[in-house]
């Protein structure tokens, strides 16, 4: 086989995987609206999944948080002194994080330790059978396994964005304030001017969002894991991987979508 | 202890409660299944026996919905299985519970929350109907003492006891046994033999088991199915295996090698 045949065997195969993937995680979508749909909301496994998603996550998103904010004040303010425009850190850093930063981080954050834990939990309880034995006892394990998670996910991420945005700001704060000889009511004043509801807004969509797509993701690699061991930790692997790449490329468009609702830069 | 016929025979004019027409499957390029046609009447104890990864737990799990035939049908109490789709199993899966080869027991719950959970998930809310029956099947499988127990503080014969009793705990019509006596002492595998008779007795309850465990096969059998090359080589009665004059059976039922050759 001569090189340009192998490169087409090879692209399309890659394409009908990609468009395999897409059909695969469509129907999981699809039964997820239907066990939504049925009403059965099994609350107290939603509320341990909240526990174990939202309450579980706060330090690592806080800390994300707030050592974002203070590096991006300590960074950006002695280019703002530069053109003498220091007071406006506090209003350029709100904005950045309550956008892009703040779901952002917080969302790569959450892929890495709940989407993993997802991907393992259910992958493990694949290849032992367990999900077999819940579809033996007749319950559907996106009603039991995948519901719950995605419930308590989207319940959890507004807050923990909510909660590394505010974190961050407290660090930028912390930073202008001592490090530097900016008096703070010029930092809150022009933070508080320039920072408004559509831009908590937009973070608060982009959480939402961003939940969603990492449960449907690692949820979806749990249930196709197999293979045993080996398969978990690849399903694993990939869930993270995956659900951080589509949350960088999604929050592009979501950004030029939602700046179209929510247009920054009209004061 | 002596291996014994079954003392209740089906009804031989009952009607098939399990049918399999020509099932094939395949995965990838290796045909597993290449035409099973089998029936199983209401109450009967039908063992399965065979050479490794020729696809009897493949054939039990395509009874209960867990695999899709590639061609042929499956019918359970009237209704066409494989022409169902997940949501629409559960009348089926009432009917119908499995004990799974490693138990499949819930890790992140007792063994009390396992046996339980069927139970829940069909909507009894009343505790303490609940914790008796549940307290009534592990003492059928002589677990009452281990309610508290999580599946990964329990030895290999108790992982299965606990999912045996959680197979029995709704009072299925029919349980699909996938190697209850694999890894269990010859007592263990006795307490099982002894329970699976004693469900046939009791509740009439239709049994289909894979087994490698030939001294369980006179003991509860009231046929035997042997699978061999993706087809059922054999079927009859336990006896009829015995007297069976095929030199594959023979080298089966006699653990020589030769009969995967």
């Amino acid at each position: 086989m001569d090189a340009p045949a192998g490169l087409l065997i090879f692209t399309g195969r890659t394409f009908l995987h990609f468009l395999t993937y897409l059909g695969q995680l469509s129907a999981l979508a699809r039964e997820l609206m239907t066990a939504l749909r049925s009403g059965v909301w099994r609350l107290k496994l939603v509320a341990q999944q909240v526990v174990a998603i939202g309450y579980g996550s706060q330090a690592v998103v806080i800390v994300t948080g707030a050592f974002t904010g203070a590096v991006f004040t300590f960074q950006s303010y002695g280019k703002f002194k530069d053109f003498g425009m220091e007071t406006s850190v506090g209003a350029v850093v709100s904005v950045a994080l309550c956008r892009e930063l703040g779901p952002v981080l917080a969302g790569l954050m959450v892929a890495g330790r709940v989407g993993a834990a997802m991907a393992a939990d259910i992958g493990t309880m694949k290849v032992t059978e367990q999900v077999d034995a819940l579809r033996v006892m007749g319950v559907h394990p996106v009603d039991y396994l995948v519901l719950p998670r995605f419930l308590a996910m989207m319940i959890s991420m507004p807050f923990l964005v909510a909660e590394s945005v505010s974190f961050g700001l407290i660090a930028s704060y912390v930073v202008t304030s001592m490090g530097y000889d900016m008096p703070s009511a010029w930092y809150l004043t022009h933070l508080v001017d320039h920072t408004n509801m559509d831009d908590l807004k937009i973070g608060m969509i982009k959480g939402f969002i961003f939940g969603m797509l990492i449960t449907l993701i690692a949820c979806h690699q749990g249930l196709a894991a197999e293979n045993g061991a080996v398969g978990v930790g690849a399903g694993t692997t990939r869930a993270v991987v995956i659900s951080s790449l589509v949350l960088l490329i999604v929050n592009f468009f979501l950004s030029i979508a939602l700046n179209y609702v929510y247009p920054i830069g009209t004061l | 202890m002596a291996a014994s016929a079954p003392s209740t025979a089906p009804d031989a004019n009952a009607a098939a409660f399990i049918e399999l027409r020509g099932i094939h499957k395949r995965f990838g390029k290796q045909e597993i299944l290449c035409g099973i046609d089998l029936t199983l009447k209401h109450g009967e104890t039908l063992c399965i026996i065979g050479p490794s990864g020729e696809g009897k737990t493949v054939t039990m799990k395509h009874i209960i919905g867990l695999i899709q035939p590639d061609e042929g049908d499956v019918f359970v109490a009237g209704m066409h299985v494989n022409k169902l789709k997940e949501r629409e199993m559960a009348p089926i899966r009432q009917k119908v519970s499995m004990l799974f080869q490693g138990a499949a027991l819930f890790d992140r719950m007792t063994v009390e929350e396992n046996v339980a959970f069927p139970l829940l998930e069909t909507g009894l809310r009343d505790k303490a109907e609940v914790k008796r029956r549940v307290r009534e099947a592990l003492e059928a499988v002589d677990l009452g003492e281990h309610l508290e127990k999580y599946p990964t503080s329990l030895s290999g014969g108790m992982r299965k006891r606990t999912g045996i009793a959680r197979a029995i705990i709704t009072r299925s019509e029919c349980i699909l046994y996938d190697e209850p006596n694999s890894g269990l002492d010859p007592i263990g595998s006795d307490i099982i033999d002894q329970m699976i008779l004693r469900m046939q007795k009791r509740y009439g309850v239709t049994s289909i088991i894979v087994t490698h465990d030939m001294r369980s096969i006179f003991k509860i059998a009231d046929r035997v199915a042997m699978l061999y090359r993706g087809k059922i080589h054999f079927l009859g009665t336990p006896a009829e295996l015995r007297a069976s004059s095929d030199p594959i059976v023979q080298d089966f039922i006699n653990g020589r090698s030769d009969v995967t050759g």
